[in-house]
């Protein structure tokens, strides 16, 4: 009995391979840099916008900001330098140094979270927070972003530091829902307590790193020419 | 559809009821459970996957005689690949939030089998204009039934549509509908009614088949 075998195609030379795939990577490549050089400035203006934004809401008071960063020796000088985690210092309308908004990130239930936070050199404390980049579970992880009584803990969270000028005086440290009895505590959320306290580690080391640079320069860096408008 | 003339109308619509992409032939149930969780995460998942299916199915489709079959599977995913890059680019041109809340869903179209399975079962074989037809109405019927998943979950699991709260603050939303395993609840009940409708209308085309003498 003759069974039928597979149908039988003429070989493809190896030219025609080559040609399709080469040919087709180059295309693709063409494509991708096409798209990429178009949309380049539109999407840096975009993330600019946005780090603007989220510094006008942290610190509603600061009219202009300088970007500034570490020098070798643990001091402050201001930078243009594009980095990962920047730091700002926001200027009054007199041109007075009214506060300073870090950015720190650190590890949370699903990936890294990536927050803003405003540093208040008048009141020693944390005065506004925005989360920029969380893949916490909605409707759980996601409460640090809206929930009224965890946003609340950022209306002035304490961050004094020691005599010293160079660590926190008390570690910022997440309690339990409804068990806050100190200013340098954050109320947790209960359906959230990874999260939550994630959130509180993550503004602990950026605090500790950063604050006692920040006190300590503050008064170099204490007035502004106002911007001209 | 074997030995029927297909009319090119006909190519276009199958995808939005007959062949549905989500609620008949059940593909790319990745995305279409993990980003439907708001109706404006569903529909801009829905519309990023069609602009890829439209264009890599004129890619493939113009390209078709100039692929080897041994090379065909790389060459597709390379130009799937491709334009997911562009649409990711072009996502966050248009609006950073839409990308930050789509995450890492907008690259994983590339491995979304709806596109690499229509590119090998249709455009591979297909003129330009059937394949645009085929990708163009399997791209709407992926986003309305993303959309529909979508609606469902945001009314339910947040209280709102598109962003507008739709009930007063007593409303308790049900936040496990926002969850992943909202999505499969919202799918289930979906496929369900489809499935049902689906049922009536060949019942109904038997009672007519055995009606005509």
């Amino acid at each position: 009995m003759n069974i039928p075998g597979p149908l039988q195609q003429p070989p493809t030379s190896a030219w025609s391979m080559y040609r399709a795939i080469v040919g087709i990577g180059a295309l693709c490549a063409l494509l991708i840099v096409t798209v990429y050089e178009t949309t380049a400035d539109r999407i840096r203006e975009n993330q600019e916008k946005f780090l603007a934004r989220a510094i006008s809401e942290v610190l509603p008071e600061a009219q202009s900001t300088i970007a500034v960063a570490l020098t070798d020796d643990g001091g402050l000088k201001e930078s243009v330098e594009a980095t990962t985690l920047p730091v700002f210092l926001g200027y009054g309308a007199e041109g007075k140094l009214v506060g300073a908004v870090v950015t720190a990130q650190g590890m949370g239930y699903q990936d890294n979270i990536r927050v803003l936070y405003a540093y208040s050199f008048e009141l020693d404390a944390i005065v506004g927070f925005k989360v920029l980049d969380s893949k916490e579970t909605p409707g759980l992880g996601d409460k640090i972003e809206k929930e009224p009584h965890f946003l609340a803990n950022f209306e002035r969270l304490d961050a004094t530091l020691t005599m010293d000028n160079d660590a926190l005086l008390n570690p910022i440290v997440t309690v339990k829902q409804g068990q806050k009895t100190e200013a340098w505590q954050l109320d947790g959320i209960t359906g959230a307590t990874i999260t939550s306290d994630a959130i509180g580690k993550i503004l602990n080391a950026s605090a500790n790193t950063w604050v006692p640079v920040l006190k300590q320069n503050s008064q170099a860096f204490s007035r502004r020419e106002p911007a001209e408008d | 559809m074997l030995g029927k003339e297909i009319s090119t109308t006909d190519e276009f619509v199958k995808g939005l009821w007959r062949d549905n992409p989500v609620f008949v032939q059940v593909l790319g149930m990745c995305p279409a459970l993990a980003v439907s969780n708001t109706a404006i995460n569903a529909l801009t998942m829905g519309l990023a996957t069609t602009f890829v299916l439209l264009m890599s199915g004129i890619c493939v489709s113009a390209l078709r005689n100039f692929i080897p079959r041994e090379a065909r599977i790389v060459s597709f995913i390379c130009i799937i690949a491709s334009f997911v890059t562009a649409v990711d680019y072009l996502i966050m041109a248009i609006s950073l939030e839409l990308h930050r809340s789509l995450g890492a869903f907008i690259a994983l179209i590339v491995v979304n089998c709806l596109i690499l399975g229509r590119a090998e079962a249709f455009a591979s074989k297909n003129t330009l204009g059937r394949s645009v037809l085929d990708a163009l109405g399997m791209g709407v019927g992926f986003t309305v039934a993303l959309l529909w998943i979508g609606v469902v979950r945001e009314i339910l699991g947040s209280g709102s549509l598109f962003g507008v709260n739709l009930f007063p603050d007593t409303f308790q939303t049900w936040t496990v509908m926002v969850l992943p395993s909202g999505g499969f609840f919202a799918m289930a009940m979906w496929l369900l009614l489809v499935n049902r409708l689906k049922q009536k209308e060949t019942e109904a085309e038997k009672q007519i088949q055995e009606a005509t003498p």
